[in-house]
């Protein structure tokens, strides 16, 4: 038999939303039928009263508050009023844990901070031109990280920042280093007077590592995306990057880090350096097909371009100082995160007059398709790969059954792979391949690797390198090294 | 035809002239008078209702019985069966009340001998109209259509409508830009919550009523039918809106909305650029707390041309303003209003000087909502109503929150780039 | 010094007059994309705001295209 009970609060007032939220949760309690808590007017005594829960013989006034319960018993109501009781000393107001509230367009996010400067860019390929052209518009900078921009949609955007002053790092822009600030996949370093231009991310990243290394520093790194240095686009991001670098006295020397250039373009950038007060390192990966004027000079890996630039190569000993390179039989299989690292041990390779082959191959090596029997190269990070899948510095799981295949491939003696950690890289890319290493059976392929980091990185690089001697690995100082140490090994077990 | 960037800069052009005359607007309540007067089309069977055009086929419940009650009221029919019967026949021409420069909360019916609140925008000169509010339960903006809801709306004919228009003409009409400035302080929002603008209207009407009207009794009924009213406000701030977007239509190219408001089956939309075009498309259903004894099934659509109150930036558009109201979004909380209030900036083009909150540090309302944004952003406008049951006669059952249908600014967005030879 | 730098349109930036005011102080950036840039950004200390970004209205690439004809 339903129960109704009141109970009167003389001249308490409470706000009517707090009032219904409150008798809200008095409804839901078990056994409880209807609740309502209201300022007893006339009109609300009659809502009560039309839905049951006016008790007879109720006194309460318009300035009174009315607690008004229907359960299945007596019990339950009461313990119903006694809980009504607790929630009125703390009126229902949720404890503001706020969660902050993003912007939802570049503009609102431009009232926000008024002084923003750059647009970081990492929406899917598809909508990023159309972010970039806003930011511009906006009067920012851009870095789009975003890749599968089209290329026209990449040379409107370049022209229109050149227009404004302004500049367009990327498209497919990983690694940008500002004023000292790393920008998305980047490595704390120190700063110091050397500034890198770069048309890779991974380039980028293995050069002010190893310039760390040496001891100097990093004024900026500015990425200018794969294509700027094609006729097509015609270096406009890398020409304004040289023209502010030019002007800002924090820099006394430049790296330039490339694939080859289109021969106009090559001219142009030439010509720059000519006319320029400072000095330049330039590195064409596995190219030595420029002739430089006397402020400059060529290198074809990034190590020896960091060494030039540091004007040191302390702290990058050479191969046959750290390790004895162990006999190897068999082919190399270097399986490859950074594409301009797997270029550099294409590189390596061609320069001992190794033939090797790439998915991605720099002049002078094959296309590799499906060939076993070969010293082979791989980027991984190839669009072909990644369509649909994180990128292997992302989430290394994706490089785990290439290294398997690679590793119970009796052809292989040796699998070359890059440890790229830093901002935006896996937390602990060491410790997952060394997990997957314990697992494989004896014997196997000698595994080289080298770490692309500093110890100032989250990840530390020492503890990195560390995990993996642990693991069996051989860790060369640079990625250039540890192709040089796979060719020592090659160069071991050949027959005297 | 212009190319890309000039036709965006000659919209942003457009924008922010449509801007400057919403913002400028200078609504001064001057008086109350029958609608007849204002409306002289009224006279020949025309009923005024709320929300974009429609015909009683497609009414919903409170509307036609309002309409049964209405058409009694002005003795067009005998009974309510007789005036549902003709309405059904085709015997009366229905229009939205926006056509007429007016405005009306929920049914929103507006016909000749009915008095209407004036407010006249100082700053254009031009005038916008609404019914004065019925007060709370069984009433016919809630499809009320009984003996005791016309008898009330008699009174209002015969005794209110008549004694506030003498107290307005003779203390020379009440500005409302402050009062609002005001009320936004005090935890209104001028849509769900009008309780301390009620009372700052009464106490600045009181002694212009009390010295126009000379039986005590009479002031005394008055009094008490105004000071029990929480939302008794609500009008005056529909009239108040309505006479503020007035001015901004018509301003070519420009895509800032012009009206926004619903007729318990259609939401519509116009916009500045493109005239008097509807874009509508089906009511939502609002959620949020009931009274005791109703729940959601027992909800009406979304209902009332009180929309015009976000789109002058107030309501939804205030919540922040008012953290009790908070409540009715979802969970309820402070935080939660003050995120709903961030939302409508992103899709308004301005601030209003006058009109602030203080828990943002005195950060102006939004306003100007621009179709382009809420259809690149998907947020749609939030709207804070009160919800009606959807059997006509009973009334209020509950309050929260309702979304502008997406549907009406693509509509609009498109049409657009129609006009423009850009699709 | 020798900072000559000829101002043909096709080599150099037009705007190249005056020294990028990007290299000069650290960033303030507005963060596009994806949220771990951003976090990366602000434990270092530096000015930055996510986006909370979503493709343009819904995903419609018409409504995106004629909103990006009629927005500057």
């Amino acid at each position: 038999m339903s129960v109704t009970v009141n109970t009167v609060r003389a001249g308490v007032f409470l706000d009517s939303v707090v009032l219904m939220q409150i008798s809200r949760k008095l409804t839901a309690i078990q056994g409880v039928e209807d609740a309502a808590l209201m300022m007893a007017t006339p009109a609300n005594r009659d809502i009560l009263s039309d839905a049951g829960l006016l008790e007879e013989g109720t006194m309460a006034g318009p300035g009174d508050l009315l607690v008004a319960v229907r359960a299945q018993d007596r019990a339950i109501a009461d313990s119903t009023l006694q809980r009504a009781a607790e929630l009125m000393e703390r009126p229902a107001q949720r404890n503001d844990g706020a969660q902050e509230l993003h912007p939802l367009t570049l503009r609102s996010a431009c009232r926000q901070l008024p002084t923003a400067n750059l647009a970081l860019i990492s929406v899917p390929g598809d909508y990023a031109g159309a972010e970039a052209r806003k930011a511009l518009r906006a009067g920012l900078n851009v870095m789009i990280f975003s890749d599968n921009v089209p290329l026209a949609e990449e040379i409107s955007l370049k022209r229109e920042a050149r227009d404004l002053g302004l500049v367009v790092m990327g498209p497919d822009c990983g690694t940008a280093i500002i004023d000292g600030v790393p920008l998305a996949f980047a490595n704390v370093v120190p700063r110091g007077d050397i500034a890198i231009v770069g048309a890779s991310g991974t380039g980028i990243q293995e050069v002010s590592c190893l310039i760390a290394r040496a001891g100097k520093g990093i004024s900026h790194a500015i990425g200018v995306g794969g294509r700027d240095l094609t006729e097509a686009v015609g270096a406009i991001s890398t020409l304004t990057a040289l023209d502010w670098l030019e002007r800002d006295a924090a820099t006394h020397h430049i790296v330039l880090i490339s694939k080859p250039p289109a021969p106009g373009v090559a001219d142009r950038i030439v010509q720059f350096i000519r006319r320029s007060s400072k000095s330049y390192t330039v590195c064409l990966v596995g190219s030595d097909d420029l002739v430089l004027p006397d402020n400059a000079k060529l290198t074809t890996t990034l190590k020896d371009a960091a060494v030039a630039a540091a004007n040191s190569s302390k702290g990058l000993a050479a191969v046959s100082a750290v390790q004895r390179a162990p006999a190897v039989s068999g082919y190399v299989r270097g399986l490859y995160s950074g594409g301009t690292l797997a270029a550099e041990a294409q590189a390596v390779f061609l320069s001992h007059r190794q033939p090797v082959l790439s998915n991605a191959p720099i002049p002078g090596a094959g296309l590799f398709t499906s060939q076993r029997t070969n010293h082979i190269m791989i980027d991984l990070g190839d669009d072909r790969f990644t369509r649909g899948r994180p990128h292997p510095m992302i989430d290394p799981a994706v490089r785990d059954e290439p290294i398997l295949a690679a590793l119970s491939d009796p052809d292989v003696g040796a699998v070359l792979l890059d440890v790229v950690i830093g901002f935006g890289a896996h937390p602990d890319p060491a410790g997952h391949l060394a997990g997957l290493l314990e697992r494989q059976s004896r014997p196997c392929p000698v595994v080289i690797a080298s770490v692309t980091g500093t110890d100032e990185d989250p990840q530390v690089r020492a503890r990195q390198v560390s995990v993996l001697e642990q693991a069996g690995v051989m860790v060369a100082p640079s990625n250039a090294d540890a192709a040089e140490l796979a060719l020592a090994c090659l160069n071991t077990g050949k027959d005297p | 035809m212009m190319d890309s960037m000039s036709l965006a800069s000659a919209i942003r052009s457009a924008n922010s002239k449509a801007l400057e005359v919403l913002l400028q607007g200078d609504p001064v309540l001057v008086d109350v008078l029958p609608a007849e007067n204002l409306i002289p089309e009224l006279r020949e069977r025309k009923i005024l209702h709320a929300g974009p055009p429609i015909e009683w086929d497609r009414m919903c419940g409170p509307m036609r019985g309002a309409i049964a009650g209405v058409v009694v009221f002005e003795g067009w029919a005998g009974d309510l069966d007789d005036a549902a019967d003709q309405a059904s026949k085709g015997c009366f021409d229905f229009h939205p009340n926006h056509h007429f420069a007016a405005v009306g909360p929920m049914t929103g019916l507006t016909t000749c001998s009915q008095p209407l609140l004036v407010v006249e925008n100082r700053t254009t000169g031009n005038r916008a109209y609404c019914t004065v509010n019925e007060g709370l339960g069984k009433v016919m903006r809630f499809g009320g259509n009984d003996e005791s809801v016309r008898d009330r709306l008699a009174w209002i004919r015969d005794s209110l409508g008549p004694a506030l228009g003498a107290a307005l003409q003779s203390c020379g009409g009440i500005p409302l830009r402050p009062l609002v400035a005001r009320g936004l302080t005090m935890g209104d929002e001028m849509h769900q919550r009008n309780v301390a603008c009620s009372s700052l209207l009464l106490r600045e009407l009181a002694p212009a009523l009390a010295s126009a009207v000379a039986d005590h009794s009479d002031l005394s009924e008055m009094l008490a039918f105004m000071g029990s009213n929480d939302q008794f406000f609500l009008n005056i701030a529909m009239a108040m809106g309505k006479s503020i977007m007035d001015p901004v239509r018509d301003i070519e190219l420009s895509t800032v909305v012009t009206a926004m408001t619903r007729n318990g089956t259609d939401f519509g939309i116009r916009v500045s650029g493109l005239g008097d075009e509807w874009f509508t498309a089906p009511v939502e259903m609002p959620a949020g707390l009931y009274f005791p004894g109703f729940s959601a099934v027992d909800a009406n659509p979304d209902m009332g041309d009180s929309t015009i109150v976000e789109t002058i930036g107030l309501g939804g558009f205030a919540m922040a303003a008012a953290p009790a109201v908070a409540g009715f979004v979802g969970a309820g909380s402070v935080a939660e209003a003050a995120g709903i209030t961030a939302r409508m900036r992103e899709i308004t083009l301005g601030e209003h000087s006058e009109w602030t909150i203080v828990n943002e540090n005195y950060r102006g309302v939004a306003t100007g909502i621009d179709i382009r944004l809420v259809v690149e952003t998907g947020i749609v406008p939030t709207i804070n109503t009160g919800i009606a049951h959807r059997q006509p006669g009973i009334g209020q059952v509950g309050a929260g929150v309702v979304k502008a249908p997406l549907a009406c600014f693509e509509k609009a967005l498109r049409a657009l780039g129609e006009r423009l030879g850009l699709s | 010094m020798r900072s000559t730098v000829v101002s043909d349109q096709n080599d150099t930036p037009a705007g190249g007059t005056i020294s990028s005011e990007l290299l000069h102080s650290p960033p303030r950036v507005v963060n596009v994309g994806l949220a771990v840039f951003a976090a990366d950004l602000d434990a270092q200390d530096v000015d930055v705001v996510h986006v909370d970004w979503r493709p343009p209205a819904g995903g419609d690439k018409d409504l995106a295209r004629l909103l990006s004809m009629l927005t500057d």
